[in-house]
């Protein structure tokens, strides 16, 4: 589940029936069943028990679903938990972390759920936002946390704990991007980006995309369906990086196969990191519907 | 398990079911409003008295106005109108 693929993550507001079982049907790699911001405080209990349900009664095909709870300063996570975590989502997403202890506590409530009904200890996974100042200094240790997969930055929360403007650019968050993908790779998880707000400019979504991939990022959340094509052709590798992929991904498996030790492509030696980077990029393409 | 007060949940959006429960001294009367009621009516009423069923609940007064839910929010509106009516009883 960690390396799966997950250039976009749609957020679905949790309480509206026709927008969560269409959820799957736009292609996102993942979607975000929300219980969190999208839902007013009065139909909190509302918005868990229809996604509990759907969780449990739709069939969301190949798409990763994950659920985002309320976070843990607010009375509604442990209930979010008890009614969400038997429902077998693949992970959850915890909106505002700051620190690994919070995590630990989290893991132990989750740990307890699970064992209950009978599932497999460690089987929901942990998507982490970081949203808080504090959260980015504490990136590391949140990053190598109990269950955690995946991490992302909440582009609007941080500019409003950093008392900033966020922009169209987002120059504003580079250096909280930067440093959060070199908390991921070095703890050997995904990251995520966050959205890009105005729905109706998809060309600033498509250069915030390409942005967030030169950074290494693995994908980006999207807040509406028409952002998800965009994002994908974003994702998509030219073909001449294409065609190099395929070369060295070849030149590997024949090596492998001949049980020869060093690889080279047009007179340069292939490591194995750049094997793995080509066949993520070849999977990607793939993805794209790519015949590779 | 008694409806001890009037309650809503859900919506008249498309896709949802609005779900009005009130509490009755002797009858369980069920009225539903659906656009599919030749066709699913009586299996929306099924599912809502089943669910009442499971729960002993024997008096009440539960109107649906259905905008063609599926069956999960059908019986996630009813358990959010039930836990609302009887809340007391919780607290």
């Amino acid at each position: 589940m960690t390396d799966r693929l997950r250039r976009t993550r749609l957020y679905v507001p949790g309480n509206n029936p026709s927008m969560v079982q269409n959820a799957s049907v736009f292609g996102a790699d993942s979607i975000i069943l929300d219980l969190e911001d999208s839902i007013p405080v009065s139909e909190k209990d509302a918005a868990r028990i229809l996604v509990r349900n759907a969780l449990q009664f739709l069939d969301f095909s190949n798409t990763e679903v994950t659920v985002r709870v309320n976070d843990s300063s607010t009375p509604f996570l442990g209930d979010d938990l008890f009614e969400i975590i038997p429902a077998k989502p693949d992970a959850i997403i915890i909106p505002k972390v700051e620190s690994l202890k919070e995590l630990k506590k989290l893991d132990i409530q989750v740990t307890i759920i699970e064992k209950e009904n009978d599932m497999e200890v460690g089987s929901i996974k942990f998507m982490p936002i970081i949203e808080t100042a504090i959260g980015v200094v504490n990136i590391e240790e949140i990053a190598s946390g109990p269950r955690v997969t995946v991490i992302s930055p909440g582009g609007e929360d941080l500019t409003a704990d950093l008392g900033i403007e966020r922009t169209k650019e987002g120059a504003e968050l580079s250096y909280i991007q930067s440093r959060m993908v070199v908390a991921a790779a070095a703890a050997k998880i995904q990251i995520i980006d966050t959205v890009f707000v105005d729905v109706n400019d998809i060309d600033g979504l498509i250069q915030s995309t390409k942005k967030a991939i030169s950074m290494g990022f693995h994908g980006k959340s999207c807040i509406h369906p028409i952002q998800i094509k965009p994002i994908h052709e974003a994702f998509l590798p030219s073909p001449e990086k294409i065609a190099q992929a395929k070369k060295i991904v070849e030149a590997y498996e024949k090596a492998t196969r001949d049980g020869t030790g060093a690889i080279t492509v047009d007179g340069r030696m292939i490591d194995v990191p750049v094997v793995i980077r080509s066949q993520r990029l070849l999977e990607r393409a793939r993805a794209g519907g790519v015949d590779v | 398990m008694d409806i001890i007060q009037t309650v809503k949940a859900g919506t008249l959006e498309s896709g949802d079911i609005l779900i009005t429960i009130s509490p009755h001294d002797s009858e369980l009367i069920i009225e539903l409003e659906t656009p599919v009621e030749s066709l699913y009516g009586e299996k929306i009423k099924q599912e809502i008295l089943d669910f009442l069923s499971s729960l002993e609940i024997t008096k009440g007064v539960i109107k649906a106005i259905d905008k063609g839910a599926l069956e999960y929010t059908v019986l996630a509106r009813m358990e959010t109108a039930i836990n609302r009516a009887c809340l007391e009883e919780f607290e």
